[in-house]
């Protein structure tokens, strides 16, 4: 790589991309109650206390349930829209693509306050249902993304060279489609996941009285004496994101692989 | 040959909607044989090959496969292969896998078939890539993977959708070669879809030219060259100049060319009477040069335009007596002068290449 | 197919998105709602100084946080489309979407570690010598709002703007080098003008959710941070009046949509003056002035307008100034590039 102003530039950047992240970890083992430098030394005392908090647990469970739900959920939906646009015409195609991906732009809080009002009217209580509801809206766009990469690869003769070749329907969509689009659905099944696990907004207004993570995260974010513990459980949430991410993206390359297309670059 | 005939198509028509894609084909393809469907994009074509595959229902119709007729047989029962346009190679699967992925089904023994792999690879010149991805493979590899994993499962026929479009020339001209040679080692009935009427005439035993869904003729490339039926099918397969005339009876006239009597055959519209069309081959007409031998017919011309290919000219000349220019196709030879523009020259051809269409 | 996924949107975004406009004509008397139809919010919240503020404020945060977002992102897109290696580009690519995928509660409440009072940021720089007591403009106001969600979105405009510079024919470069052009000629004649359709779609991706972010204002913000997300919770949890939060969500949708067509359709005013002059860099310098001037003119309507036409009278005013301009622009200058 040349050494020009620009690469420069593009480090500093990258600096400034990763400094919270950065940051984060050396808070969490800091031995220190109050969040600022210099460091006091190491411990890891807030990632115990984590386990001495029962509120928090409930928390979490609360977040794995949604997350799971909504992964599923968004990425079953996802299949559908990703063959209807990859495989078939129907009209008004691009607008009714348009709409389904517009929670992509919308600000949360316009989408997080009509559900809920809507809910409101309808009698619903806030719980863990409404946040799933909320959250695979959220999520279909990013599962139609991933999975029409997927599907993009699967030549329609593919298929009938399968049918021509003896295999019955069901036998060519286990043995080609199915393993082609794996991938794909893998990526978009931990994509989601990561989406509802660390979405704040909609679970904020949708929750009730069942935090998610996040949602429990902010009440913490009052008491000063709780950040350190914040930013343990936060190291925790940044480290599983990223690892989720990287299993993703392996996913996804093998998926583009296999159908020999070439990289297009990361998600979104 | 068998007595009955492996394919028989009886009155296809195929509707998508409206459109009317198959317009009553009535054909018959012989065991052994190498037939092609040739035609310009759109004419039927593939539609036609695809429902003696399978994949297309005919609207009305019979397409009878070995006497049996194969309505509501769906792909994967019938005894035909496909050699798809992409080639539709298996892109998670290894060259191995896709060759033996017809074979899951067969009651073959695991050694059994990784010997018919090996042999089906063998004979498409590929069995040293066994093992590689699918989409590792060049675009030439890639096609003799499709041949193979076809042609492994021993078809009554095999179908091929244009294998040769998306190769370049030169390649090209080597898989026709190969794939004639394929055809006779195995014995098998190809049924060919082309648009590319050079193809067609290298390697086919019979050809089928459509034209917006009907067969405007059946014939082998000799017969179809030499005495196309329609002036389309003319056009469509090499270069013929069209000129003006009148018939009556065997006899026909036209400016510039006289009075010529033909054979029936050179009607093969059947016969023709007044106002028609006559057309010569440029390779049937020649330029005589000075010493050279005369020919049935000789006139006097102008050259207007000439085309230097190396091998062979070009030349546009107008016979005295003439409205329009004709194309004239020289081989280069030693002794031969390429003529320059202008120049005035003698034109021999002879009545037995002409053809007569009705207007 | 495509029905399973569309029933869910239209039932989960379409239907909640009509019921909040129907709700903004509907008021709330203590805790029943007024289904009678009125305008009575709509009046309130277009005239109440407070609400006015507010929404200028989203508005102007938005538009800087855009434009830091944008103008930090192009030099990075250039730098991986055109100096990073091929089979290095996808590497990139996810090292800048990572800091996406974390979560983004954490990420903002550590910009307020960083940019404190004592955090690094200014420990650094005291530590160096370049200022002598910490800098407390960068924490708690807009200043800091714009640079935490300036980190929040960078992904989003880098991506668009990526796509749009891999797709320029390489060739085109090679072409305009060829026919005399240097380097940053090159650049402004003809690598600026292709990446244009990025850098716009970056500019919507970015501007719209920024307009409506309620996590930010809050944590790093203070009390001169506060954005319009911020009071429509209020009034929706706090005050209990759904109907004026729903008018203040229909409001700043409204806003936004409004705010985009204009500024498309003075793209193309602004495009159309460029070329004018024979572009290139006069082109750009008269484009850029433009610009400057027209969002003068009307914030300053916007701002200063009340005093002069009354609350009711500045919207009138606006609403001819935005509107008529619009109208000369679509009637007399000729559609231009990238299709607006």
């Amino acid at each position: 790589m040349k050494r020009s102003p620009l690469a420069l530039f593009a480090g500093l950047y990258l600096i400034f991309l990763y400094a919270p992240i950065i940051l984060l970890p050396l808070f969490a083992f800091n031995d220190g109650t109050i969040i600022a430098f210099p460091l006091r030394g190491f411990t890891l005392g807030w990632f115990a206390d984590l386990a001495n908090t029962p509120a928090l647990h409930e928390a979490t469970l609360n977040s794995l349930i949604i997350a799971c739900s909504v992964a599923v959920l968004a990425t079953c939906l996802g299949l559908f829209a990703a063959r209807a646009v990859t495989r078939y015409k129907f009209p008004l195609k691009g607008g009714i693509l348009g709409f389904i991906m517009l929670p992509l732009v919308l600000p949360e809080v316009i989408v997080a306050i009509s559900l809920l009002v809507v809910l409101m009217q309808l009698g619903i209580n806030a719980s863990i249902f409404t946040i799933i509801l909320g959250h695979t809206l959220l999520c279909m766009p990013f599962a139609i993304a991933i999975l029409q990469g997927s599907f993009a690869g699967l030549d329609v003769s593919l298929e009938e060279a399968a049918v021509d070749l003896g295999e019955t329907r069901a036998g060519a969509f286990r043995l080609v489609i199915l393993p082609i689009v794996t991938p794909g659905i893998i990526a978009s099944l931990l994509i989601c996941f990561i989406i509802s696990l660390d979405e704040f907004i909609i679970a904020f207004f949708l929750s009730g009285n069942e935090p998610t993570l996040p949602v429990y995260l902010w009440g913490q974010l009052r008491f000063p004496a709780r950040l350190p513990v914040v930013m343990a459980l936060g190291t925790i949430l940044v480290t599983l994101s990223i690892v989720l991410l990287i299993v993703a993206d392996i996913f996804r390359r093998r998926g583009l692989r296999r159908t020999g297309q070439s990289e297009t670059g990361g998600f979104l | 040959m068998s007595s009955t005939p492996l394919i028989q198509m009886q009155d296809v028509h195929k509707y998508y909607g409206a459109y009317h894609a198959l317009r009553g084909i009535t054909a018959e393809i012989a065991e052994g044989e190498f037939f092609s469907l040739l035609g310009p994009s759109g004419c039927g074509k593939t539609t036609l090959l695809r429902a003696i595959a399978g994949f297309e229902e005919i609207s009305s119709g019979a397409i009878l496969l070995n006497g049996a007729d194969m309505a509501g047989v769906p792909p994967n029962r019938r005894p035909t292969n496909m050699v798809f346009q992409s080639y539709a190679i298996f892109p998670h699967l290894s060259v191995e896998q896709n060759v033996g992925f017809g074979l899951r089904r067969s009651s073959m023994s695991v050694g059994e078939k990784t010997q018919a792999i090996g042999e089906a690879l063998e004979m498409v010149g590929l069995g040293h890539l066994g093992g590689r991805a699918a989409h590792a493979l060049s675009g030439g590899q890639r096609q003799r993977v499709a041949l193979a994993r076809a042609l492994i499962l021993k078809p009554k026929v095999l179908l091929l959708d244009e294998p040769l479009s998306a190769l370049d020339r030169k390649m090209r001209e080597d898989m026709q070669v190969e794939l004639m040679k394929l055809q006779r080692e195995v014995g098998i009935t190809f049924v060919l879809v082309t648009h590319d009427q050079e193809e067609a005439l290298v390697m086919s035993d019979r050809i089928a030219v459509m034209f917006e869904g009907e067969i405007a003729q059946l014939a082998d490339p000799e017969v179809l060259y030499r005495r196309p039926a329609t002036k389309r099918v003319a056009d469509f397969i090499g270069v013929m100049n069209f000129l003006p005339a009148t018939a009556s009876g065997r006899s026909v006239e036209a400016a510039g060319l006289g009075v010529a009597d033909l054979a029936a055959d050179q009607m093969p519209a059947g016969p023709v009477a007044g106002a028609c069309t006559v057309g010569l081959r440029p390779e049937t007409l020649s330029i005589l040069h000075d010493g050279e031998a005369s020919m049935a017919r000789e006139a006097s011309a102008e050259i207007e335009e000439v085309v230097y290919y190396g091998d062979m000219t070009y030349y546009d000349v107008r016979l005295d007596g003439m409205d329009t220019t004709m194309r004239i196709s020289m081989r280069n030879m030693v002794g031969r002068d390429v003529l320059d523009v202008g120049a005035r020259t003698r034109v021999g051809w002879d009545p037995r290449a002409m053809v007569v269409f009705p207007d | 197919m495509i029905s399973p996924p569309l029933i869910y949107a239209l039932l989960l975004l379409a239907v909640p998105l009509l019921t909040i406009i129907l709700f903004s004509f509907w008021t709330q008397n203590f805790l029943t709602i007024d289904r009678t139809f009125t305008v009575a919010n709509y009046a309130e919240a277009l005239t109440d100084p407070l609400y006015r503020e507010l929404m200028l404020r989203s508005l102007r945060i938005a538009g800087l946080v855009t434009a830091a977002t944008v103008i930090l992102a192009f030099p990075i897109a250039y730098f991986i489309s055109f100096h990073v290696k091929p089979e290095k580009k996808a590497l990139w690519l996810f090292l800048i979407t990572i800091p996406f995928w974390t979560s983004y509660l954490i990420r903002i409440f550590l910009w307020r570690v960083i940019l404190a009072y004592d955090g690094p940021v200014n420990g650094t720089l005291l530590e160096l010598g370049i200022i002598d007591e910490p800098l407390s403009w960068i924490l708690y106001n807009a200043n800091a709002v714009v640079i935490t969600l300036a980190h929040a979105f960078a992904p989003f405009a880098i991506l668009p703007i990526f796509v749009s510079l891999e797709k320029i024919d390489r060739s085109l470069l090679e072409a305009a080098r060829d026919l005399g052009e240097a380097t940053t000629m090159t650049f402004i004649r003809v690598t600026l003008p292709l990446a244009m359709p990025g850098v716009l779609a970056a500019v919507l991706i970015v501007f719209i959710p920024t307009v409506g972010d309620y996590v930010t204002p809050r944590l790093v913000g203070g009390s001169g941070g506060t954005m319009i997300a911020n009071m429509i919770y209020v009034q929706i949890f706090d005050l209990s009046n759904r109907p004026m939060g729903a008018t203040l969500a229909v409001l700043a949708m409204l806003t936004v949509t409004i705010t985009l067509a204009w500024f498309i359709l003075h793209i193309r005013f602004w495009v159309h003056l460029s070329d004018r002059v024979g572009g290139g860099m006069l082109g750009l310098v008269l484009a850029v002035v433009a610009a400057v001037i027209d969002i003068a003119i009307v914030r300053w309507v916007f701002l200063h307008g009340p005093d002069w036409f009354g609350p009711a009278g500045s919207l009138g005013v606006l609403a001819a100034i935005m509107g008529g301009g619009a109208v000369l622009i679509a009637l007399f200058v000729p559609k231009g590039r990238w299709g607006i």
